[in-house]
């Protein structure tokens, strides 16, 4: 079966992704829709790690469906993610990340996605991760708000911090589906290009 | 000479600190995250840690969003 399911992947990509794990802090709009590109991609496995449980108001960008309401999100995910693909490999955390548990939760990732929605958290993620384990990479999200203004999605490299957005609009001007679900493709995209250029290890 | 997010450039003075950078370079919003030569620098550094001539020093903005 897992032949047959990523027949059509990008030739050499496969095994590398299946020897790979990427970390996922954060299964709302980034870290769902980063999670389902991955497992599609043939990522061997994911740890997912939120506290939040699925509300109705998720459903305009998150990789989640009416039956989830109420469901830990990190729970759900990982059904969605197993109904892709049963044979990925998945370590289902429901927990409030903090700097003081971030070591243990995700200290067997190769790589850490940064997939939080408040700029406060999404800052002290980045400066914990690079300060435990400053060899590691971290993609984050940085900028997914509004519609429209395709051209103003980048990436930005600083060491082994990887932005993907646009680094500009903030979500006080609402979330949208494809800008979000963009800047998640982009991030799960640097994650390819990383472990491909073996800078994951 | 200091080079600031790949584009603007700021002549280089012994003992430059980030803070003296991000003053220059009136950056006042409280969530950014700087990084020189790719290294992240601590928020509580920023009055003390010096900056070399030649540096590559980013300043990104955080914003919520996810």
């Amino acid at each position: 079966m897992i032949r047959e399911l990523f027949q059509r992947n990008v030739p050499g990509i496969t095994e590398r992704l299946q020897s790979s794990c990427i970390g996922i802090a954060g299964c709302g709009g980034l870290g769902s829709n980063v999670a389902v590109a991955l497992v599609r991609a043939g990522i061997g496995k994911l740890i997912l790690a939120d506290f939040d449980a699925v509300e109705m108001s998720n459903l305009n960008r998150q990789h989640f469906f009416l039956d989830d309401i109420g469901k830990f999100k990190a729970e759900a995910l990982g059904n969605h993610l197993r109904a892709i693909n049963p044979y990925v490999n998945l370590d289902i955390q429901v927990v409030s990340l903090s700097p003081n548990n971030l070591k243990h939760i995700f200290e067997n990732a190769d790589l850490l996605v940064e997939a939080f929605d408040l700029a406060e958290s999404k800052s002290w993620l980045i400066k914990n991760w690079c300060k435990l384990f400053p060899d590691k990479f971290i993609v984050a999200g940085n900028g997914v708000a509004g519609y429209g203004s395709f051209k103003s999605l980048h990436i930005e490299q600083a060491g082994n911090i990887v932005f993907c957005g646009d680094m500009a609009t903030d979500m006080a001007i609402g979330l949208a589906a494809p800008r979000v679900i963009m800047v998640a493709a982009m991030q799960a995209n640097a994650v390819i290009e990383l472990i491909m250029e073996g800078s994951v290890s | 000479m200091i080079t600031i997010n790949n584009r603007d450039k700021l002549e280089w003075k012994p003992g430059m600190t980030i803070k003296d950078i991000l003053d220059t370079m009136g950056y006042t919003y409280s969530l950014i995250m700087v990084t020189v030569d790719g290294k992240l620098v601590d928020d509580d550094e920023y009055k003390t840690f010096k900056v070399h001539d030649n540096a590559s020093v980013r300043v990104i903005h955080i914003h919520h969003g996810g």
